[in-house]
């Protein structure tokens, strides 16, 4: 994010650079790719619809979450907590119309009908682009400055009162207005620094720890998180800690002035909202 | 919603939209010849990180499954197999043959009283779930080294009595993995003879990939210098079927 406006001089309207093209180009390929992989991702799910803490974990031991069909209704459990979700998980129309007993349905898998084999196939593949995109991409902002600029979050930020502020801001709908809308506010900064530096490294490592010639290579990438199950457990929790980010950066996007806000995105080029 | 453009409509048409995409580069033979050659790259990154032919994790007597989940065949139909079953397996014989400078038929007595290796291993599904066992017996390659494998030797193929339909069971893997100590031949699961249903009475363990390369029910040993011609030509059972990766350690 460049500031080529005097911010004094500025109360909105002009058009500002506010996306480099590394922030661009990974952007987009990093939506593709986390859309690729969460779908065939689902896909390998389904192939067995429970999760597990530990190292070991198969249907005869105790599941944390499972999703299934209990007398013809789908069901998802967590715990000691038993939801219906009949139409979604566990039992779900497929493409024909068809009544399907599969945890996610067909329009949420890649592909949309169950193959194990074709769905790791497109998800060990896209994890290389994943990986690859996510250390150059952090690379070349450490080196051009957007997270020492844009993501690092300063101490007067940390202050209580400020995060609280932005806060109210937020649950007031209020977005900046100007020059200050060019500058991440610290919620944001948050959000983005916990999927660079939290979630996505994460789903990677956990995905890693699940990979028995891994383990075996490497134990620690399997070790950290308590054994191959717990690593299981964290990559589909990481994985819908991801998709959440992903609704909640829509949304602020669709609240904020959509048009322009997908343009910066796409052209680097912002227009200072009034 | 009422309108005609509702939320679910809009998420079905978009999801539909990248699905139909999606389903139709999965079955193109070009697109998914792409996806493939990341196994390729799994492979060598794997045995480049793994080039110490590092062991699999072994577990202490207090990790192992309760239960352990058998998979796949858990049986072996035919008169043939339950007369063997019948006599505890007593005349079962493994064969080693192709490039090999003096094929062998062992019988099952001798694998059990060549020196043991007795190893607890997680067993790691292609479909997410792990379980633990104490598995028991030779390694491979002292079976390899009676048979004396010939130089043109490339790959081990486990020819198994059981079948999916009409084919049998088989599986391949390299001399990387042929030679590792931790893969044995094992008769005993949980330190009792093994199971029918988890594969008696020998399966390969091969403890660096997942579970469908741990052949169940070997009868015969192949080395081979090539997977060209052994049925669909990919070196195993699901590889042929299913289009599963050969290289299973991830």
């Amino acid at each position: 994010m460049n500031e080529a406006v005097d911010p004094l001089a500025s109360e909105g309207g002009e058009r500002v650079h506010r996306h480099r093209l590394s922030t661009r180009l990974w952007h987009w390929l990093n939506a593709v790719t986390l859309a690729l992989m969460l779908m065939s991702g689902l896909t390998i799910f389904n192939a067995h619809p429970r999760l597990y803490w530990g190292e070991y974990g198969a249907n005869f031991d105790k599941a944390w979450l499972e999703i299934g069909a209990v007398r013809g209704e789908g069901v998802l459990r967590v715990g000691q907590v038993t939801i219906r979700t009949t139409g979604l998980l566990g039992v779900s129309q497929g493409a024909d119309g068809a009544e399907r007993h599969k945890a996610f349905p067909h329009w949420a898998t890649i592909p949309s009908y169950y193959d194990l084999a074709i769905g790791r196939r497109w998800h060990l593949a896209f994890a290389w682009v994943l990986s690859l995109s996510l250390a150059l991409y952090l690379l070349w902002s450490l080196v051009n400055g957007h997270l020492r600029r844009d993501i690092h979050i300063t101490r007067r930020e940390w202050r209580p009162a400020h995060v609280w502020r932005d806060v109210k801001a937020h649950a007031r709908l209020r977005f900046p207005t100007g020059v200050a809308a060019t500058r991440y506010n610290v919620l944001q900064k948050l959000a983005y620094a916990g999927v660079l530096f939290g979630l996505l490294p994460l789903v990677i490592v956990t995905g890693l720890g699940m990979a028995p010639g891994i383990d075996a290579a490497w134990p620690w990438v399997t070790e950290i998180w308590g054994g191959r199950q717990s690593a299981r457990s964290l990559h589909f929790l990481a994985a819908f800690g991801l998709l959440g980010f992903f609704v909640i950066h829509v949304a602020m996007v669709l609240l904020s002035g959509p048009f322009n806000q997908v343009r910066a995105m796409i052209t680097g080029w912002y227009r200072l909202p009034r | 919603m009422s309108g005609l453009i509702t939320r679910r409509g809009l998420i079905a048409a978009g999801s539909g939209l990248l699905l139909g995409g999606c389903d139709r580069l999965s079955e193109s033979p070009g697109f998914r010849s792409l996806l493939s050659g990341a196994e390729a790259v799994h492979e060598r990154s794997q045995r480049l990180i793994g080039g110490h032919e590092p062991l699999a994790r072994e577990f202490s007597p207090a990790d192992v499954s309760p239960v352990f989940r058998p998979n796949g065949n858990r049986g072996v139909a035919g008169a043939d197999y339950e007369r063997h079953a019948a006599q505890d397996f007593a005349n079962w014989t493994l064969t080693v043959d192709g490039l090999v400078a003096k094929p062998l038929a062992l019988p099952l007595a001798a694998i059990q009283a060549m020196p043991q290796r007795r190893q607890i291993t997680r067993h790691d599904c292609v479909e997410g779930w792990s379980a633990i066992g104490v598995w028991q017996g030779p390694q491979l390659s002292q079976i390899l080294k009676l048979a004396g494998l010939l130089p043109r030797a490339r790959y081990l193929v486990f020819h198994c009595a059981d079948r999916f339909d009409t084919r049998p069971y088989y599986e391949s893997i390299d001399l990387l993995d042929a030679f590792h100590p931790q893969t044995i031949l094992a008769w005993r699961m949980n330190d009792a003879p093994l199971p029918v249903a988890n594969g008696a009475p020998l399966r390969l363990r091969v403890e660096r990939q997942l579970g469908y390369k741990h052949a169940k029910f070997v009868q015969r040993i192949e080395a081979r210098a090539s997977l060209a011609g052994l049925y669909g030509g990919k070196g195993g059972y699901w590889e042929d079927v299913g289009d599963y990766a050969w290289y299973a350690g991830i």
